[in-house]
């Protein structure tokens, strides 16, 4: 009897502690909140503008991401080849480097002196480094391949003989995308939109090293909340709050087909 | 209906993996083809060739004078004229059953009204006119097996490709659905290739049949040409006959596996087919006297009863297998069963023979 109870003893207090690390600062972070004065301390000057930002940046990232995203997620779930197996590999890639790490590489790819950004520069006058633009960049880097990898998965589990039956009917391959990959693929393509939606959201460090973070331009909510915390602490406390419903509420559209 | 002629002229070589088809095919329009053979003996190969949906190696495909493959040109599937039934009815299940069936024509540019009016007069020939508005998860399996006909002729497509159109389907619903396939089928103006392992099916829908094993024909013909006269053990294994392949040793006499098998008589020289259906095989507890002249010692191997008849399995000592048909009351007389040791015996009269 003692010697069953100290084996589950064994497994219980690491998943106890386990669970604690997680919470914990959750709690913490619920019982700092003056509820009271939450919309006040939202209405600080930095707070808005970087909603605000944080709004038109993410949704226009997600829109890049579908509408690039998608076909590209659909052309990778009907190939095989070694070709796309690479191209796998290398969409993994953002999703697991640190993102200082892909900031760094987006200011040497967009920079003045960068590989394509040096041409933008010399022949159109753009300087994409600390605008909308890079902080847009770096969203679509970090949510683009969460996006694709997700979708992928969807429409590979789409029977491919609903294509072949599509193409003997006379459906061109943009059809068959269109009234067969799309509409059977749907569930997918939106609990990956929501992903992708949600990293883009959180996106701090390549936004930070490659866009910076000047209030009003590239400042976007996670990088107002770190500014605040300097200063207005209740501020950042609210924002902090506000983007953790956010999430939570992320979490619940993907429930039952995640969950 | 639409197109006076609508031939079918293929040498379809295609490969999957290592395993390589190499067929002549060749339909009037109207006329039913049926493949049959073994698994993995290159039926759905073919289908797939012919749809467009698997390359060719070499040869062609021609479809009432428009070349569809040939080593210089390979029309995309949505570029071929055809129409495609697998034994998943394969529905889109967004789609209604109408929607569904007006897929095709739509595709191919029909105005909405109208290819919703086509796919409705389809689903009407094909006797589910009013279930056009369920979902495929609303129909049954016979029901959805219907549909995806009507969305295979929706287009009026100029080869119809049936691969094993009726095998997932339970007997009753199949019996049912062939019915409503063979009605629709004698007024369909293009070519049909059906693809079954089913004799049934084969001998109530097709004009023509080809049996292929190994990616080559071994037989092709009439139902009743290769009814009457199999060439090969897989085909006289669908059509029921025993068969044997031998020499003849005189007028009468042809040397098979079984052994000497005297006939009733043979007008060919050369290799010869030697075949009697299993009725013609009577079943005895010992060497029986008197007329018969062909007596094999055999042992049983299999026993199946079909009400009052029951088809017999036996074995010769080397292995060679004959198929009886006797009664099931001869079954229990001779108290019959696995490994039971008897005499076969066979009327030369009823034995005939064809050159091999």
């Amino acid at each position: 009897m003692r010697s069953k109870l100290r084996g589950r003893a064994i497994l219980i207090i690491p998943a106890a502690l386990g669970m604690a690390l997680v919470i914990l600062p959750l709690i913490g972070l619920i019982a700092r909140t003056e509820w009271g004065n939450l919309v006040e301390h939202l209405s600080s000057p930095i707070v808005w503008p970087a909603i605000r930002l944080s709004m038109i940046t993410t949704i226009t990232t997600l829109i890049i991401a579908m509408i690039l995203g998608t076909p590209l997620a659909w052309l990778l779930s009907r190939s095989s080849g070694r070709a796309a197996s690479w191209m796998r590999a290398l969409l993994t890639v953002p999703v697991v480097l640190p993102p200082v790490v892909g900031g760094v590489a987006l200011l040497l790819a967009y920079g003045r002196n960068g590989l394509i950004g040096a041409t933008f520069f010399t022949m159109f006058g753009w300087r994409i480094p600390y605008t909308v633009v890079a902080v847009i960049l770096a969203q679509v880097f970090v949510s683009l391949p969460f996006y694709v990898l997700s979708v992928e998965g969807a429409m590979r589990s789409v029977d491919s003989r609903y294509d072949k039956i599509a193409a003997t009917l006379g459906a061109s391959p943009r059809r068959v995308f269109i009234r067969v990959a799309l509409p059977l693929a749907a569930p997918g393509i939106a609990a990956g939109a929501a992903l992708a939606w949600a990293r883009a959201l959180g996106e701090f460090g390549a936004t930070i090293t490659f866009a910076g973070n000047l209030t009003g331009r590239t400042q976007t909510a996670p990088l107002a909340v770190y500014a605040a915390l300097q200063g207005d602490l209740q501020a950042a406390i609210a924002l902090s709050v506000l983007m953790l419903a956010v999430s939570i509420a992320v979490l619940g559209l993907l429930r039952g087909r995640w969950m | 209906m639409n197109t006076p002629h609508l031939s079918l002229d293929a040498q379809i070589v295609a490969s999957r993996g290592t395993f390589q088809v190499d067929l002549p095919l060749h339909a009037e329009s109207g006329s039913v083809v049926a493949l049959l053979g073994p698994n993995g003996s290159g039926k759905t190969t073919s289908i797939d060739a012919i749809a467009g949906l698997l390359p060719l190696d070499s040869g062609h495909v021609k479809v009432g004078g428009q070349t569809w493959a040939d080593p210089h040109t390979s029309l995309a599937p949505q570029e071929r004229s055809c129409g495609l039934v697998a034994a998943q009815h394969l529905l889109f299940p967004h789609l209604s059953a109408l929607d569904n069936v007006a897929f095709g024509p739509r595709s191919r540019g029909m105005p909405r009204a109208a290819a919703r009016a086509r796919a409705q007069a389809e689903l009407d020939i094909l006797g589910i006119g009013e279930l056009s508005g369920r979902k495929p998860s609303g129909l049954s399996q016979g029901q959805s097996q219907r549909a995806a006909l009507a969305r295979a002729l929706a287009t009026d497509p100029a080869v119809l490709l049936l691969d094993e159109p009726l095998s997932a389907l339970d007997p009753t619903t199949r019996a049912e659905v062939r019915a409503v396939l063979r009605r629709r089928l004698d007024e369909f103006a293009g070519v049909t290739v059906l693809v079954t392992h089913d004799p049934l099916d084969a001998l109530t829908l097709a004009s023509q049949l080809v049996f292929i094993e190994d990616g080559r024909i071994v037989q092709s013909g009439s139902p009743a040409e290769v009814i009457a006269r199999p060439r090969d053990p897989y085909v006289a294994h669908v059509v029921g006959l025993n068969l044997y392949r031998g020499e003849p040793t005189d007028g009468t006499t042809v040397d098979t596996e079984l052994g000497p098998v005297v006939t009733g008589g043979i007008e060919h020289t050369g290799s010869s087919w030697v075949a009697f259906p299993p009725a013609a095989v009577s079943l005895f507890p010992s060497h029986p006297e008197g007329s018969p002249r062909n007596s094999f010692r055999a042992r049983v191997t299999s026993i199946d009863v079909l009400g009052q008849l029951a088809r017999v399995r036996v074995a010769t000592p080397d292995g060679t297998s004959i198929i009886a048909e006797v009664t099931t009351a001869s079954v229990a007389e001779l108290r019959l069963h696995t490994g039971t040791e008897i005499w076969a015996t066979v009327k030369a009269a009823e034995i005939s023979t064809y050159p091999a």
